[in-house]
């Protein structure tokens, strides 16, 4: 897989609502699209997104073949302790993709 | 006494900046976009260009070639190096006698310098590497070059313009200066300046060229678009950035 950018706030007050945005690079082919050759594209897309707080989950999503290539997804969680948040993006083929983001806590 | 006059000065200026802002009817395609769509743009963590900025970063300095040299290896780092060099191009390029936009002289610098091969137009590579060299210039106003070689090639992008085509037999500047700010279908006719490119298209997915968009509008009045890489979309670039000359860069936009 390839590149995201993740947009963390690197500072927060303990028991604040905090937006974390995420954009990854994906062409998230449908598999149902025809190429030059007339022969079907085999389907290649992101199915599963978590999003890990210090190693629990505070958000997680599935994706199917409708969604835009490059997923922006974009959710809330509440500040509470500093540490890392883990992204993990998973394909269809199994292979998934993490990035970590620190954030600081005050 | 000295402050005095100097601040009214300053007003002065600053009056005759407003005055010359309210005049200029040229509106960016940003400007007419949903709100939504703006604020895509605005932020670079939401803007999908911004994927392909990094893909160029990364590019920028990966060796390549016989002699394995990047772009870094001879112009450093991007950021002093290719300011304001996106808002210059197309420029006229003194070996091959003709003008070069910026993909092209990317292209040919990989080709000639590096000896690694030109880049396809409209491949990955070369649309990251010019959304990243783009980028550099971004804020910065359009200035083309005052080179008089590039003026018989301006004129003629000029008259492309204008000049009917295809099935539908229409010409730019009948939707672009003569209807713009109207509507075709549900979209808004937008006046054409090319002041974000290589930018990212929701409809394509995907971020593109001008050309690619010019061979889009090709497309639609029912055209045979010209090859990529053509002079004719060279020459109508120069043209078009004449037109928006001033108008802040905005590498990588994001449009509907």
């Amino acid at each position: 897989m390839a590149r995201a950018l993740i947009n963390v706030p690197a500072k927060a007050k303990r028991g604040e609502i905090i937006e974390i945005k995420t954009l990854m690079a994906h062409p998230m082919e449908t598999g149902f699209r025809t190429g030059v050759d007339g022969k079907l594209v085999p389907r290649d897309i992101i199915t599963q997104f978590v999003c890990t707080y210090n190693g629990e989950v505070v958000f997680s999503a599935e994706l199917f073949p409708a969604i835009t290539a490059n997923p922006f997804l974009a959710f809330t969680t509440i500040a509470t302790e500093s540490g890392a948040l883990v992204f993990s993006w998973t394909d269809n083929h199994g292979q998934t993709q993490v990035q970590t983001a620190p954030i600081h806590v005050e | 006494m000295w402050n005095e006059l100097r601040s009214a000065g300053v007003i002065a200026a600053l009056a005759l900046c407003a005055g010359a802002r309210a005049e200029d009817a040229r509106r960016s395609g940003f400007d007419d976009m949903g709100p939504g769509t703006q604020a895509m743009q605005r932020e670079d963590s939401s803007n999908p260009g911004m994927l392909s900025a990094l893909e160029g970063e990364s590019l920028w300095s990966a060796p390549a070639g016989p002699a394995q040299t990047s772009c870094a290896s001879c112009h450093g780092e991007a950021s002093a190096s290719m300011k304001g060099v996106a808002a210059r191009y197309p420029a006229f390029d003194t070996a091959s006698q003709r003008p070069l936009d910026l993909a092209g002289r990317i292209s040919q610098c990989r080709d000639q310098r590096q000896q690694a091969g030109p880049l396809p137009r409209e491949s990955r590579e070369l649309v990251a590497l010019t959304t990243y060299v783009g980028l550099q210039s971004r804020g910065q106003p359009i200035a083309p070059p005052e080179d008089a070689r590039l003026t018989p090639f301006r004129d003629a992008g000029k008259a492309l313009y204008s000049q009917r085509m295809g099935q539908l037999n229409f010409s730019c500047a009948q939707c672009h200066d003569e209807n713009a700010g109207g509507h075709l279908g549900a979209a808004l006719i937008p006046q054409a300046h090319p002041t974000g490119y290589p930018l990212y298209r929701l409809e394509w997915q995907a971020t593109g060229s001008l050309q690619r968009r010019l061979r889009n509008c090709m497309i639609g009045t029912r055209a045979e678009p010209f090859t990529y890489g053509g002079l004719e979309y060279i020459e109508l670039e120069l043209f078009l950035m004449q037109r928006a000359a001033g108008m802040a860069i905005e590498t990588p936009a994001v449009r509907p």
